[in-house]
């Protein structure tokens, strides 16, 4: 019997797409509430202090903000089901205040438990198999994955069973527990890259050899935050049997060279900038031939176990177009548009990829209300076999959708304020929660991608403009991913004010660049302005099929410089 | 030492649930315009000396001197954009924090 027949013979009703814990894995997670409840109570008795709680707490996600402690869950490579996101929404609703927020980490946030609750809400998650573990501290963290992993018609390879098999082995890696600093690993296996490899610590991209062979070409020493940098090739083609070894090669290199006197200095990125990327090759080779490879030795048995977790759900076999979309979207112009711009090819015939945005106009970028968590639990139990995905782009993604079921899809969604028809337009803006609630933050992010998005309000006028990427950070910490955004928007304290530096010309694709700085920062009010004067420049001087991405690479960043000088001459104050 | 120059008030967050708190004329208070008030570096480090202990009793953690400015009616206010936030709430939701009445304004 195979993993997913047994799980099915045990679990009738469980999604079939998604990993499920064993018996070793539901008693790790509980062991580990236990014990930070035993740390908590420890804590209130005043038997730990805050300096040796501090690292527990971080240890399990809990971290102290600006008004609340706030608590991050792991979503591992964003994957949920049904009865996940659920509890979500019950956790959201007992214990904190009716929301949570989908992070460009893929994970999600809560703003408000307290830390008298958090075991609670930790058994909870247990209880559908989720944690919070390794969603901070200087250790591997949550394994991010192509959104679209599965379904995507340009993929050679579904990328979570690579995930999964990397969580398990980073999960409480006792080497790899106190790094220098944070390390995040990001893997994709399709031809266009949805899940930013090349700005992560290591980027792992699913790739063919020519004898057919599948492999993983290996970037390291990409990152955002202070001193961004694009990756590395540091292993063209790994193969398979051999991922874990090089990857343990590659953390132990950091381990040992990356530097620990300086927090800023303290990434992998770092260390690959200085040394080189032929050294830090060199070093990483040098170190694979020499360990012991036998302790990760692949085993093609427990990596199949693995992959069969993530088995195709059962398909019916349907025409490859639907004449009840075609006849819908004829009749419902609104309905229409969200299919044009959220809805994606699936590599099953009859079938589509559904973008929810969690960015309706005005609103908070990826926050959703417990009620649209139920509402997104219930479509994808009734339209998506119980399977949803989170972005970093923080949106949700319904993966296996009918094409003859989107209508009915699109209705549910839009009477619960689900169905804006913008991913990936002008309004789907990344933005990190800023000053509103995180102590880290120089300024506020959130009424900035407020103000952006009510300005493009017009949704006619954000289909003109097409394909745009504007992303905001509200610290140099750049969780907002600003420095990738073909916008980026960095908040920063200058003269006690908040101000706001933007950059253009970024991309988190195969393509990666890091934005180049604009001009001098502009105050919150100009921010609308100004990305208005930039899209309307854009506009005038597109080519055909041209983003914006492409008309700044083939005009120069010089231009936009230009017409925004011209824009302030004539007292438009930017 | 650091040079004096506005009045200030001592910030924390409550150990339990993690909500903003000033140190006022008899212990903890959830609403700033109590806070005691140092016009005095003094008196600054008299309040910062009360909240260690504060931190050593497990009451409080996070603890810090923020610079305010008296109203005319004697209560205190955040001179920076940053506290200003933490007496009030995230300004994006007006319905949460000390400004919709949770814990108090």
């Amino acid at each position: 019997m195979t993993a997913v027949d047994l799980r099915v013979a045990q679990r009738p009703n469980a999604p079939m797409t998604t990993y499920r814990y064993d018996e070793y894995d539901a008693a790790f997670v509980s062991e580990r509430v236990a014990e930070f409840r035993e740390q908590v109570n420890r804590r209130l008795s005043g038997a730990l202090t805050e300096e040796e709680f501090r690292p527990f707490r971080l240890m399990n996600g809990l971290y102290l903000q600006l008004h609340a402690y706030m608590l991050r869950v792991a979503i591992p490579y964003g994957t949920l089901t049904a009865r996940q996101m659920r509890r979500l929404a019950d956790i959201a609703d007992r214990w904190d205040k009716g929301y949570g927020h989908f992070t460009t980490r893929q994970n999600l946030q809560y703003n408000w438990p307290k830390l008298v609750d958090t075991p609670d809400i930790l058994e909870s998650l247990a209880d559908v198999e989720m944690h919070a573990i390794q969603t901070s501290g200087n250790c591997i963290r949550n394994v991010t994955a192509d959104h679209f992993a599965g379904v995507a018609p340009d993929e050679i390879e579904d990328p979570r069973p690579t995930a999964e098999f990397l969580r398990q082995w980073s999960s409480l890696h006792s080497e790899f527990s106190f790094l220098p600093r944070k390390f995040k690993i990001a893997v994709t296996g399709a031809a266009h890259d949805r899940a930013a490899i090349l700005v992560h610590d290591i980027g792992l991209r699913v790739v063919k050899n020519d004898t057919g062979e599948i492999g993983y070409q290996v970037v390291v020493g990409g990152g955002l935050g202070r001193s961004p940098f694009i990756g590395k090739v540091v292993g063209d083609f790994v193969p398979r049997e051999d991922l874990l070894a090089f990857l343990e090669a590659i953390l132990r290199v950091y381990n040992r060279f990356g530097r620990r006197d300086n927090k800023y200095k303290a990434r992998v990125k770092i260390l690959v900038h200085e040394k080189g990327i032929d050294e830090i090759r060199a070093a990483v080779e040098a170190e694979f031939a020499a360990m012991d490879r036998s302790a990760f030795d692949h085993d093609p048995e427990e990596f199949a176990r693995i992959a069969a977790f993530f088995a195709p759900p059962p398909y019916e076999s349907l025409p490859a177009t639907s004449a009840l979309l075609r006849a819908a979207k004829l009749e419902t112009p609104a309905f229409a548009n969200f299919v044009d711009v959220n809805v994606g090819a699936h590599k099953i015939p009859g079938y589509a990829i559904v973008t929810v945005s969690l960015k309706p106009i005005g609103g908070v970028p990826g926050d959703a209300t417990s009620e649209q968590m139920r509402v997104l639990a219930e479509a994808s139990e009734r339209f998506g076999f119980g399977e949803l995905r989170v972005s970093h782009e923080q949106n949700i993604i319904l993966p296996h959708v009918k094409q003859d079921d989107l209508f009915a899809l699109w209705s549910m969604l839009d009477a619960a304020g689900l169905a804006t028809a913008n991913a990936g337009l002008v309004s789907d803006i990344i933005s990190c929660p800023g000053l509103d609630y995180c102590s880290l933050a120089t300024a506020r992010s959130i009424p900035i991608a407020q103000a952006i998005s009510k300005r493009f309000s017009d949704m006619s006028r954000q289909r003109r403009i097409g394909k745009l990427g504007v992303k905001i950070s509200g610290c140099i910490n750049a969780c907002g991913h600003h420095h990738v955004g073909a916008i980026g928007i960095l908040g920063l304290e200058k003269k006690g004010q908040e101000s706001y530096q933007i950059t253009l010309g970024g991309d988190p694709t195969f393509s990666a660049s890091i934005g180049e700085i604009l001009g001098p920062g502009v105050t919150a009010e100009q921010v609308p302005d100004v990305v208005e004067h930039l899209v309307d420049y854009y506009l005038a001087e597109r080519e055909e099929g041209e983003a914006f991405i492409d008309t700044w690479r083939r005009i120069g960043h010089a231009r936009f410089k230009d017409v925004l000088r011209r824009e302030g001459e004539d007292g438009a104050d930017i | 030492m650091p040079v004096f120059k506005h009045p200030q008030i001592l910030i924390a967050s409550n150990l339990t649930d993690g909500e903003v708190v000033f140190l006022g004329p008899s212990g903890w208070e959830r609403d700033h315009r109590r806070a005691r008030v140092a016009r005095k570096a003094d008196e600054a480090a008299a309040l910062e000396a009360l909240g260690k202990g504060d931190i050593s009793a497990n009451r409080v953690v996070d603890v810090y001197l923020a610079d305010v400015e008296i109203g005319s009616d004697g209560a205190p206010t955040p001179l920076h954009y940053r506290e200003k936030m933490r007496v009030k709430g995230p300004s994006v939701r007006l319905d949460l924090g000390k400004q919709a009445g949770e814990g108090a304004l």
